[in-house]
């Protein structure tokens, strides 16, 4: 397993606050890991971090094969080089059709011109066809995506991201206002996506951990409090006081 | 599945060009030139114009109804457009006219002497005889043809990189687009600018070596014109609109972030779709400065932007067809009004007279079609159609920050 992504002693505040501080993190290709850790931990930060929404004020963020470091590239540059992410409230495009939500996010060129001329292609459209089935939206391809139940966006929102085919998945509360039977669902695509690329999850729902199965790295005040398989972290008494104690 | 044409996806399209294309008949079998008169030729005129302000309305629908781009300051490019091709016609005719005189002289003219005798012509008026620099191209028609497209392309361009790249967006924007075609205007009042200060560039209705013609048939040539850039302009748009490429903006207009997220460089969209639109709004200007015979600095004041965007408001933003008829129905009815057309009211104590109130008028009905219809005259299409676009259900009061307002009441975001 070779490394994907590395932080090292990355440190962030807003205001005086400090969000993220010097936080190490490193995740291989293929792998998954969970990121688990009470309300402003710094979970979302550290998203915002790798994807190039908020700039740290310190550290390091290198990523693939060539050690690129991410904090050069703009939040675009970053989604190019195949970062994904699912946002914890799912943002689609509700004035849109799923089936353009699908479209926009599938892997092609993204420059104007490329995208001004760009024409559908058989292989663009079967790919919907497939996601959209795995997603279990089909028949709601031509819908409006604003018209879709809670559960529904999140679902075209996964949809969006594998369509993105990205290498490194950051995946934001995917379980939230979904039935157990769609739960299972999304531990099922994200283990297979953890097959080939590496996958990020941030959730609060020790079940669905449970059943991803992964390295589990729980965050406190911006640093990593502990890490290892889930039944480590649970048994380390400082993550039971600060986290699951209350 | 039938195979999808362009056509049979924009029906719009399709309805606007017919609507066009009759209308455009109709006025030339009723005009001076071609028919029976009953259209006087400077009401040809007017529609003329009208016309050219519809393409810069479905311009500006397009970088505002469609990207979210709320410009200020389109009509700073539609002004330059204005004067770009003014510049060719006033030197052209200045120099036939002169040549005219000059062949009374004992000795013909030379070349150099015809160009001085030109510029004293010209720049008399502000005290000067020397062509300045941007003058350079003002002989030739194509060069200065081609000036209409790339000055108003370039400022747009240059613009647009710094104010993109730097992510100014929503009202800073807009108050940028108004402080860059105020600092145009002020410029342009200035003689050292180079382009006759405040008189501005007169005469333009006058085309050079077509004395022959009387105005009337020029009127309908221009207007023929303008159909055709209208209508091409439309064709240009709904495709552009259409497709990925509408996708994509509409994303950006409705959350630039996540686009950004998906791996789009918004900044390049945003300027792809600012230039386009400045450049068509250039070639409208072309169009209608002819047909005004005259431009001066005051076209392009803040005023003038903040008109096309309550035209566009008024006829509806996000359809193409909403922008074009507010233009049309906004414009026309401001001369109407303006022109005293429309009679004045006597309330016994008070006479209103609608040459002072129109403006009024035009701003309540602004905010009355923002507050009560916000799809504007372009909405009643949709009592006709089967078109139920759906609400969005992020309305803007409500705030993606930690502390904002939120959809559901205690909700936990973040």
């Amino acid at each position: 397993m070779k490394t994907l992504l590395e932080m090292s002693g990355v440190s962030v505040s807003f205001d005086g606050f400090k969000a993220i501080n010097n936080l190490s993190f490193r995740i291989g290709e293929p792998e998954m890991r969970a990121i688990i850790g009470p309300n402003g931990a710094g979970k979302t930060t550290f998203m915002d971090i790798i994807t190039g929404k908020t700039r740290p004020d310190s550290g390091t963020v290198i990523y693939g094969e060539k050690s690129i470091s991410l904090l050069k590239m703009s939040e675009s540059e970053i989604a190019m080089a195949g970062v994904g992410r699912k946002f914890q409230k799912p943002t689609v495009f509700e004035a849109q059709t799923v089936r353009e939500n699908l479209a926009m996010a599938l892997k092609n060129k993204r420059g104007p011109f490329d995208v001004l001329l760009y024409r559908k292609t058989r292989a663009g459209a079967e790919r919907i066809d497939e996601l959209a089935e795995i997603i279990g939206l089909t028949d709601s391809l031509p819908r409006i995506a604003g018209e879709l139940s809670h559960g529904q966006k999140q679902w075209l929102e996964i949809g969006m991201l594998l369509a993105q085919d990205p290498r490194l998945l950051l995946v934001d509360e995917p379980a939230a206002g979904m039935t157990p039977a769609e739960r299972e669902h999304t531990t099922d695509l994200l283990k297979r996506a953890a097959q080939k690329h590496a996958v990020v999850v941030v959730e609060h729902d020790m079940e669905f951990i449970r059943r991803l199965d992964c390295r589990v790295t729980v965050l406190c005040e911006g640093s990593v409090l502990a890490e290892g398989s889930l039944d480590h972290v649970t048994s380390n008494p400082e993550v039971i006081e600060v986290y699951l104690g209350r | 599945m039938k195979p999808q044409t362009f056509f049979s996806q924009n029906r719009s399209v399709f309805w606007f060009l017919l609507s066009l294309t009759i209308f455009a008949l109709v006025v030339t079998v009723m005009s001076d030139a071609m028919g029976n008169g009953m259209i006087s030729t400077s009401f040809v005129k007017t529609l003329g114009k009208t016309l050219c302000l519809m393409l810069v309305a479905v311009a500006m629908d397009v970088v505002w109804g469609y990207t979210g781009i709320l410009s200020l300051g389109h009509m700073a490019f539609f002004g330059l457009g204005g004067y770009m091709i003014g510049m060719w016609l006033m030197y052209a005719r200045t120099e036939i006219i002169v040549t005219e005189s000059l062949r009374a002289a004992a000795l013909p003219p030379t070349p150099q002497e015809i160009h001085e005798s030109v510029g004293t012509q010209i720049f008399g008026v502000v005290g000067s005889s020397d062509f300045p620099a941007i003058w350079v191209f003002a002989h030739s028609l194509p060069l200065q043809l081609a000036m209409v497209v790339l000055v108003p392309g370039l400022l747009a361009l240059v613009f647009g990189w710094l104010a993109f790249r730097s992510r100014v967006t929503g009202v800073y924007l807009s108050i940028l687009t108004q402080a860059m075609t105020l600092a145009l205007s002020l410029y342009l009042f200035q003689n050292e600018a180079g382009l006759r200060g405040n008189n501005g560039l007169s005469g333009l209705q006058n085309l050079p070596g077509l004395d022959d013609l009387p105005q009337s048939t020029l009127s309908i040539i221009f207007f023929w014109a303008s159909a055709v850039a209208l209508g091409a302009g439309y064709v240009l748009f709904a495709w552009v609109v259409s497709g990925k490429m509408g996708s994509v903006i509409r994303g950006i207009r409705d959350n630039e972030g996540r686009v950004r997220f998906l791996g789009y460089h918004v900044e390049s969209y945003k300027l792809f779709i600012f230039t386009l639109t400045g450049v068509v709004a250039a070639i409208a200007g072309a169009l209608y400065y002819p047909q005004a015979g005259i431009i001066n600095p005051n076209e392009i004041a803040p005023i003038a932007s903040i008109y096309l965007a309550v035209w566009v408001a008024i006829g509806g933003r996000g359809r193409l067809y909403g922008a074009a008829l507010g233009a049309a129905v906004v414009s026309l009815l401001s001369s109407w009004f303006t022109g005293g057309g429309a009679p004045n009211i006597p309330l016994g104590v008070y006479t209103i007279q609608w040459t002072d109130w129109w403006l009024v008028l035009l701003g309540l009905s602004f905010v009355a079609v923002t507050l009560l219809a916000p799809k504007g005259i372009g909405g009643l299409f949709d009592l006709v159609s089967k078109r139920h676009p759906v609400a969005i259900s992020s309305s803007p009061a409500v705030g993606p920050d930690v502390g904002a307002r939120r959809t559901v009441e205690g909700e936990e975001e973040k």
